[in-house]
């Protein structure tokens, strides 16, 4: 009966195991293929060399790095710093605080980014950069106080009224005190941050202009086109980065359990 | 002290400020653009638009479409979660991290690479010919949409599954085993209901964006398969009828309201555990 249920673990295991990697196997297989159709014809590196070569993905990529970077940056200071406010308050101005932190949660990104674009017709801020960066800070900061409002409620306020009567100013007993308690959770909001940027297609497709684009944007209006092999060796990159980033991150001396 | 607790509070104000300006005057917008006519007067037909056949036949193969992933999504994750939570210590933490990889590559990657394998001449359909099979092109029907949309969001239904079911201390379950309950007991009367909050977030974190969706529609049904989201995407890109537009939003946004309200029922607690 055991053996029986380990076998079917294992076959559940392997058939998921092949549903989730099948069509990225075929993407870095096809990406390596001389022809431009799913008919194998030979060995060649062209597509990558393309890739390189594509000034309009280039920029594409930089685009995304440097807007997920400064986004997930930007929204952690002010998400941080908004917990530490939100913590004192009490009662109902904290519930419709909270509640108004949820609605870009809870709405669907469509409505989100429909609602930014509007906006930003309306009171006719120019379509470019800033309106994508100020749109994906809108949609991080909510993650980023997830992130750190519990921690801030486990520190507790004990060793931080100890510290004042202890003669600490304010500003130095939260730096000595309740900052360091309070860094896994603003590095796990930073993350989540910037995993979400990296990938957001929706939102950014609302809230850019006509000439700047990042790497969704840009695959989504290539890909309707039809089958692109560059968008293969992209692909066959982006996966081999984010395997060696998240083994580097697993495999790390795992010391200090954290809890989440 | 007082004089503290107050400059604390000052520290809430610039977000305050800024949901204001990002969060609610665009949501007010979008409900003035749905409740007016293009010379500005009050009207409720942008709305009631959702009436026509038309709008009527893409909301419900929105719904169908997405109920149908969603509860895919739930069979396949939660025995997933099952097995991950049983697997051995040691490899855990590797083996989990394998099935929720897929979730960091982009999101239109993950659906070009089933346009790949499904488009016509694609790789399916080179094997199938191949081996002498019929030859199907599944891009352009629902069950490929169906297939993208469970490829992309499935990780979102395993991560939060498998966070509350590792929460479960054993020692409850070794109780109820202890007090006589069978395999199958143990799992109804214990570790369903209390991966209830799992099953909650994990069903809204696959539902909304599927029932939203447009890319996956318009890449994988070939632009043949019209859904409630690529109708709206259509109104503000392409016809240019904002009013239309904002209207049809406003009753995707009752819907998942509906379903938010009728899920948050079973999670009591309010216990998110998305992550």
């Amino acid at each position: 009966m055991k053996k029986l249920k380990s076998l079917f673990s294992g076959l559940y295991l392997t058939l998921t195991f092949i549903f989730l990697y099948l069509p990225i196997l075929t993407l870095i297989v096809f990406s390596f293929n001389d022809g431009k159709g799913s008919r194998w014809k030979g060995f060649s590196l062209r597509w990558y060399e393309d890739l390189f070569e594509s000034r309009v993905i280039m920029d594409a990529l930089s685009n995304t790095l440097i807007i997920a970077l400064a986004a997930a940056l930007i929204a952690t200071v002010i998400g941080t710093l908004t917990c530490i406010g939100i913590n004192s308050l009490k009662g109902a101005p904290k519930a419709v605080y909270m509640a108004l932190n949820n609605i870009p949660l809870l709405n669907s990104d469509l409505v989100t980014g429909l609602s930014l674009m509007l906006v930003f017709i309306t009171i006719g801020w120019k379509f470019g950069y800033s309106t994508i960066l100020a749109a994906h800070i809108t949609f991080n900061i909510p993650y980023v106080i997830l992130s750190v409002m519990p921690k801030l409620r486990q520190t507790g306020k004990a060793p931080y009224e100890a510290a004042i009567d202890l003669g600490a100013t304010p500003v130095k007993a939260f730096m000595k005190i309740v900052f360091p308690e309070l860094v896994p959770g603003i590095l796990s909001g930073f993350l989540l941050a910037f995993t979400m940027s990296l990938d957001d297609f929706i939102i950014t497709y609302f809230t850019r202009g006509a000439g700047i684009n990042t790497l969704s944007t840009l695959i989504y209006s290539e890909v309707r086109k039809g089958i692109k092999p560059t968008m293969n060796a992209l692909s066959t990159l982006m996966f081999i980065s984010v395997l060696v980033l998240l083994v580097i991150v697993n495999l790390r001396p795992s010391g200090k359990k954290e809890k989440n | 002290m007082n004089k503290s607790a107050f400059h604390k509070k000052l520290l809430a104000g610039p977000y305050l400020v800024w949901m204001i300006g990002f969060t609610v005057i665009p949501l007010l917008l979008i409900a003035w653009y749905g409740f007016t006519a293009r010379d500005g007067s009050f009207t409720l037909e942008n709305v009631t638009a959702i009436r026509t056949p038309e709008h009527l036949k893409a909301l419900g193969l929105s719904l169908a479409l997405s109920l149908t992933c969603t509860g895919v999504c739930l069979l396949l994750a939660y025995p997933l979660a099952m097995i991950l939570k049983g697997s051995g210590l040691g490899k855990k933490g590797f083996i989990v991290f394998i099935f929720i990889l897929p979730m960091w590559m982009n999101f239109l990657l993950r659906t070009y690479a089933w346009l790949n394998l499904l488009d016509d001449g694609g790789i399916l359909f080179q094997i199938c010919k191949r081996l002498g099979l019929p030859t199907v092109s599944l891009v352009g029907t629902n069950t490929a949409i169906v297939l993208g949309m469970v490829y992309n969001y499935l990780p979102f239904m395993v991560l939060p599954l498998y966070n509350v079911l590792v929460k479960i201390d054993e020692n409850v379950i070794n109780a109820a085993r202890d007090l006589g309950a069978n395999s199958f007991q143990v799992f109804y009367k214990v570790i369903l209901p209390l991966s209830f909050p799992g099953i909650v977030s994990g069903i809204t974190m696959v539902f909304v964006p599927s029932l939203t969706t447009f890319a996956i529609s318009d890449l994988l049904g070939a632009r043949k398969i019209l859904l409630i989201g690529n109708i709206i995407e259509q109104e503000f890109s392409t016809a240019n009828n904002w009013h239309l537009g904002s209207g049809l939003s406003l009753v995707l946004m009752v819907f998942i309201l509906i379903s938010m309200a009728a899920l948050s029922h079973y999670d009591k607690n309010g216990e998110g555990t998305s992550f």
